[in-house]
């Protein structure tokens, strides 16, 4: 493999690794906080490429704008799945908020097939970034370079906020010590709404980023990106945040470059990721991070 | 005297147990004579979602392991019996791109056989599967659980000169009928409901609510959650095969997660650790999720045609699970049994006595 090639792949597979580190936040934050399984956090993802879609081809907005707007709906429908289906269930048993995070994600699909159609659809890609870079024999979309950066730019204010801030502050102090946290007077269903809010925000940020990367968007384009997602929290040490983007760009290089190198076994891909799940989990099954 | 008494009583229970697996059989007799061909169908799901859902229930609610990995024992018991009990000439029909291997191209075995094979399979991989995991716990183990039933789908749809691929198998001969899945029901029940009240069922207990004081008494960790692991992976394999002859087409992706999460549906709102609560909503389950097809086909809503909205079945499903979970918190039964012991409670002197003096 000439070395044009492998740059080629390298960018490719950061840029991908990128979008599963902006979904894993959502996971890991939530498991962090309340110690659940997010399940419908990969159709919230879904929910947001399709409110993209419809506001540039229903509403006719300009990109940024439509963008902008379909972050928002989706930061709206975050903070509505934790007020209907987790929050009546705090004080129950973990499994039947398990469970309820499993209805949340059967009813969020169906509702898209519903409303939008089975049918995949295709996805508008503005010119901005459709444009293809040629650096002496490297072919980059432009795409796969805005994504890191896009990316980077809000992973870094999401650090900020959670460690130089005061609501950060009270979000780690709730993941520490729930009951401790509500004596010190901190509003426990307010920050968890901003914990939805947050990781709801990213996978938006997240799901634009792969439906311009793969311009079709379709009720269960959720799930695939949503587990590797959560494979991707759960090597880097779940309840991390450092964890998580970690655990992203590792399994977004790895994808990538098992299908470059050993193009025959690209079918086993996903199953190489799975197998150093499991590596990982059985030598340190705390994560590579531990559990912060 | 008491001890007589005692004796009275497990007879009278036994007596109630034969005659309630009469019912069972009797109902089955009528309904195969009866009953038209879609009705039939019905109730021989509702068999197999009770194997599945008991199986499953086994490790997760007793043994408090929880377990994403049951599609994955599914698909092997189905592809394995699928292989043993396909005729040659199917297999060559069926293996146009990638011919079949040696020893699968020319075996046919009888049905029940390959279906106990498949089951003998998947508690194989479920012992393999099981042995590196179950140092792992809670939300760790469900994952890795995950991870391997998504390993075993992956292999099959790209083994193509064993499993076909993602072409699947079709035109399976559909020997599945009543009298096969609800037998294999009952089996199950006895069995899991035999192993639960025995001291290995109290073991599993004792590792649910807390496992460092089971393993101080001297409980063995490993080998009783690899007890439950494996023998609830051989009635998975069991119920896939089943499945597998019933619908008459398999493919990798049939077993999928979400497979997977419509048998955690029905034990976690049938209440963990409760088996009749499993059976019971098992059997609404496939209930329901042929009749909400209703609401998919055209209908007339006061004199106004609707046409029929694809998708609808399942988004009022899930609309159900959310209100049921939302206010039934612990499940319909809450981990606890609809007995015949209480049955015969509320008709004995004992209950009265007990109202009288509390």
């Amino acid at each position: 493999m000439s070395l044009n090639v492998f740059l080629q792949n390298l960018i490719n597979g950061i840029s991908l690794g990128c979008l599963f580190a902006l979904i894993a936040i959502g996971y890991t934050m939530v498991y962090g906080i309340l110690r659940l399984i997010n399940f419908a956090h990969g159709d919230i993802f879904m929910m947001a490429t399709f409110f993209a879609y419809y506001a540039i081809a229903l509403f006719s907005l300009p990109w940024g704008l439509a963008f902008f707007a379909a972050i928002i709906l989706t930061i709206l429908l975050g903070i509505t799945v934790d007020r209907i289906a987790y929050r009546p269930l705090r004080d129950a048993p973990r499994i039947s908020s398990l469970c309820s995070a499993i209805g949340m994600s059967f009813f969020l699909q169906n509702l898209a097939i519903v409303v939008f159609g089975g049918r995949p659809k295709p996805f508008f890609r503005p010119e901005f970034f459709d444009q293809t870079f040629v650096i002496s024999d490297i072919r980059i979309q432009s795409v796969s370079l805005i994504t890191p950066l896009v990316s980077i730019f809000f992973l870094l204010i999401l650090t900020y906020i959670i460690y130089r801030t005061k609501t950060g502050l009270a979000m780690r102090a709730i993941s520490k010590d729930f009951d401790t946290a509500k004596l010190m007077g901190i509003n426990l269903n307010q920050t968890i709404a901003l914990t939805f809010a947050i990781g709801s925000g990213l996978a938006a940020i997240g799901a634009i980023l792969w439906a311009l990367r793969y311009p079709q968007i379709f009720p269960f384009m959720g799930m695939f990106p949503g587990w590797r997602a959560f494979t991707a929290a759960i090597i880097g040490g779940i309840g991390s945040i450092r964890g998580a983007m970690l655990g992203g760009f590792l399994i977004g290089l790895m994808t990538i470059m098992i299908v470059a190198f050993f193009p025959e076994q690209a079918g086993y891909k996903d199953a190489f990721v799975f197998v150093l799940l499991i590596f990982v989990l059985l030598y340190k099954p705390e994560g590579i991070f531990g559990e912060e | 005297m008491k001890k007589v008494k005692k004796k009275e009583k497990d007879y009278f229970l036994f007596f109630l147990k034969i005659i309630a697996i009469l019912i069972v059989v009797i109902f089955v007799f009528i309904a195969q004579r009866n009953f038209d061909a879609y009705v039939i169908r019905i109730l021989t799901l509702c068999g197999i979602y009770v194997i599945l859902g008991v199986s499953l229930n086994l490790i997760n609610g007793f043994t408090g392991q929880f377990s994403l990995g049951h599609a994955g024992f599914m698909s092997i018991g189905a592809y394995v019996s699928a292989l043993l009990y396909m005729s040659p000439e199917l297999k060559e029909v069926n293996y146009f791109i990638t011919p079949l291997i040696w020893p699968f191209s020319v075996i046919q075995i009888p049905f029940f056989i390959s279906v106990i094979a498949g089951g003998i399979i998947a508690a194989l991989v479920g012992f393999l599967v099981g042995a590196p995991c179950l140092r792992l716990k809670g939300d760790y183990l469900a994952i890795v659980t995950f991870g391997f039933s998504e390993i075993i789908r992956i292999i099959f749809n790209n083994l193509q000169s064993i499993t076909n691929g993602p072409l699947g198998l079709k035109g399976l001969p559909s020997y599945t009928n009543l009298w096969w899945s609800w037998g294999a029901a009952i089996f199950t029940i006895y069995f899991i409901s035999n192993l639960i009240n025995s001291s290995y069922g109290r073991a599993l207990k004792s590792i649910r609510e807390d496992e460092a004081a089971a393993e101080a008494m001297g409980v063995n960790l490993f080998y009783h959650k690899g007890l439950a692991f494996v023998v609830g992976a051989f009635f998975a394999g069991i119920g896939g095969a089943l499945l597998g002859s019933l619908i008459m087409t398999i493919d990798p992706n049939t077993f999928s997660v979400v497979m997977t999460f419509q048998i955690i549906v029905i034990v976690i709102v049938g209440g963990l650790g409760s088996i009749t609560g499993t059976v019971i909503v098992a059997t609404i389950f496939a209930i329901l999720m042929e009749f909400l097809r209703v609401f998919e086909s055209p209908m007339n809503f006061f004199g106004t045609k609707l046409p029929g909205i694809p998708g609808m079945r399942m988004l009022i499903f899930s609309i159900i699970l959310m209100v049921v979970i939302l206010f039934f918190k612990r499940g319909l039964m809450g981990g606890k049994e609809f007995s015949l012991k209480q049955f015969i409670k509320i008709f004995s002197r004992d209950n009265r006595v007990i109202k009288e003096g509390s």
